[in-house]
């Protein structure tokens, strides 16, 4: 039982660290239909620019901001003077996107080298709950915490506001959008960098747990794309589900079955696509 | 037609002459070109002419090599049957991805390829106890046919590789210029009216799937008794996405074009890391420039370039064939 439940909390670590991921990965989707490659190199730029500021003001918070930010600019430079001259073209856009990710990988190797770090957990939440059957590292419930209001967040944003029924009308029929006299392309990048910043303050989330060193863009990109596969293409509630699905049964992959936990995960994503190729939530 | 048999003559003296006449390195670059050109060939043949652009395609290649290093270091296969058994795991691989891969079609094919391709590098990395993991696979023996001629000669090597680099093409070549290689170019451009025809486009794709991944697991079993050694970069995205770069590198939807775009990856990689270590980053620039510059391949844009020196007016580049025009906005 306590076995059980220790895999389940770390599960849902990691879905929430996912979700950070797959929010951003699967809202680009849905809005500009770009299959974003460097949204890994996102996460890892993110942690390495809070662990040179963590490092420079030993606070967590500057750090998460920073790596935010800093994701979110690059984001934006991307989106506005590259994609967004390759509207629906996906194939230039995925070549693009990888491009950027090499060359992101090869500069964050450049500049910060190729020993793995790991960032330090913030003060108020080192050590351990008693949750009964277990003690739970304080840090990992609180990236849970983190992961549920981030989708509250971002389901009130796009629910609730004008802004998210304006993303929700470009989500559904751009041209008519634009037609009705919204100014669309602000949006767009608005969402662009919302989503890259998201992956960003991933990364700086996971960095005390996960740590960060070259390559961790592409362990982590995989999985991302498997949530909003399974997911569906465009659907948060799909990045939600997914989320939860992939970082649970990775978690018990890697427990069961160390050596084939990569894996384990495409299996189940396998089973989704053979019954619903566009994801339990996506629409073709 | 006397002048393509001349061309084909000239072609065939050159690759026969190379290393006699060229240093041993120049015949290991033009080894590798063979290598990948065939890999990116079979790309061309989903990418170019059925219009699915596959960016997992290093998985079938991966899949061939690591099938050939498994047998041959752990369980001491023979090479001569290490060889087809690699290229039979490639085909197998693919027939079972193709199975989800083509239910889909567009951007949907393109990520659902993109994941397979990532999760069977996933498996390559971490099942160390078979792959080896990190370190991959070392000692690799020589391609030993049981030839009257030892392959452990370079020259001798380059021969064989050449043979079956030139039966694999003209397999490709028949197969492009098949009815059924022109159902798939119908597909390509309007699958709709295809399916309309009575074609069961459906199993066509799924067709062009497996037979692009036996080629690439050619090319793989090719790689690893050339190589000697596999390991997880070999099967990674960025391996993939290379190969797509050399298909539009040398022109999508030409057969020899994807040999070409290789060529110019091959060389341009050694060039670049006699004078530098950061070869990913002036990859990821070229990725860059291709797509800005010269979506259309090398000959695409050295068309663009010359007509606007002769200021005519500009076609508007396409990305790739069955796409939409690239729109500026």
């Amino acid at each position: 039982m306590q076995f059980w439940l220790t895999q389940l909390l770390n599960g849902l670590s990691f879905a929430a660290l996912l979700f950070l991921l797959a929010s951003g990965l699967t809202l680009i989707f849905g809005l500009m239909r770009i299959v974003n490659i460097a949204h890994g190199s996102y996460y890892l730029l993110g942690a390495y620019v809070a662990l040179t500021v963590v490092q420079a003001t030993e606070s967590f918070l500057a750090a998460a901001l920073a790596g935010s930010l800093t994701v979110a600019a690059v984001g934006v430079v991307m989106q506005r003077a590259f994609l967004s001259r390759f509207y629906r073209a996906e194939q230039a856009q995925v070549l693009l996107t990888m491009g950027f990710s090499f060359i992101f990988a090869d500069l964050a190797l450049w500049i910060w080298g190729g020993d793995p770090h790991r960032l330090p957990t913030p003060r108020a939440l080192a050590g351990s709950v008693d949750l009964g059957l277990t003690f739970f590292p304080t840090y990992r419930l609180a990236v849970i915490g983190v992961g549920v209001l981030v989708a509250l967040f971002l389901w009130l944003l796009q629910e609730r506001t004008r802004l998210g029924a304006v993303v929700r009308a470009a989500v559904d029929d751009q041209e008519m959008a634009r037609g009705l006299g919204i100014h669309v392309d602000p949006v767009l990048t608005g969402m662009f960098a919302v989503g890259a910043a998201l992956a960003g303050f991933g990364g700086v989330m996971g960095g005390p747990f996960l740590g960060v060193y070259p390559g961790v863009d592409s362990e982590v990109l995989p999985l991302a794309f498997a949530v909003v596969i399974i997911g569906g293409l465009g659907s948060l509630k799909g990045a939600l589900v997914g989320s939860v699905l992939v970082g649970v049964l990775d978690n018990l992959g890697k427990a069961l079955f160390p050596e084939l936990s990569y894996f384990t995960l495409f299996v189940p994503m396998a089973i989704v696509l053979a019954i619903r190729p566009t994801g339990l939530f996506g629409r073709a | 037609m006397g002048l393509r048999w001349l061309g084909w003559a000239v072609v065939a003296a050159v690759a026969l002459a190379l290393p006699q006449v060229l240093p041993l390195y120049f015949t290991h670059l033009v080894l590798l070109t063979m290598i990948y050109g065939l890999s990116a060939m079979s790309l061309d043949l989903l990418a170019g002419y059925t219009g699915l652009t596959s960016f997992g395609h290093a998985a079938y290649f991966g899949a061939a090599a690591y099938t050939v290093g498994i047998l041959t270091t752990q369980h001491r296969v023979p090479p001569a049957l290490a060889f087809p058994a690699g290229v039979a795991a490639a085909a197998a691989l693919a027939a079972v991805y193709g199975l989800l891969a083509t239910r889909a079609v567009g951007v949907y094919f393109l990520i659902i390829t993109l994941a397979l391709g990532m999760g069977t590098w996933g498996l390559a990395y971490r099942w160390s106890s078979v792959t080896g993991g990190d370190n991959g696979l070392p000692g690799i023996p020589p391609l030993e046919l049981g030839l009257p001629w030892s392959t452990s000669d370079p020259k001798h090597l380059y021969y064989l590789i050449l043979v079956i680099f030139c039966l694999a093409a003209f397999l490709l070549y028949r197969l492009v210029r098949s009815p059924f290689g022109l159902s798939l170019r119908g597909i390509r451009e309007s699958e709709g009216r295809m399916r309309m025809l009575g074609y069961n486009t459906w199993l066509h794709r799924y067709v062009a799937f497996v037979v692009a991944g036996t080629f690439a697991g050619l090319a793989g079993s090719l790689y690893a008794f050339y190589n000697r050694f596999v390991s997880p970069p070999d099967l990674h995205i960025a391996a993939s996405a290379e190969a797509v770069l050399m298909v539009i590198l040398g022109g999508a939807g030409t057969l020899f074009g994807p040999l070409v775009g290789a060529g110019i990856v091959v060389f341009l990689r050694n060039l670049v890391s006699a004078y530098t270590h950061r070869w990913m980053l002036i990859l990821g620039v070229v990725f860059v420039l291709t797509v800005m510059y010269a979506p259309q391949g090398v000959a695409g844009g050295a068309r663009a370039l010359w007509a606007r020196w002769r200021g005519r007016a500009v076609t508007p580049p396409v990305a790739g064939p069955g796409k939409e025009p690239v729109a500026e906005r």
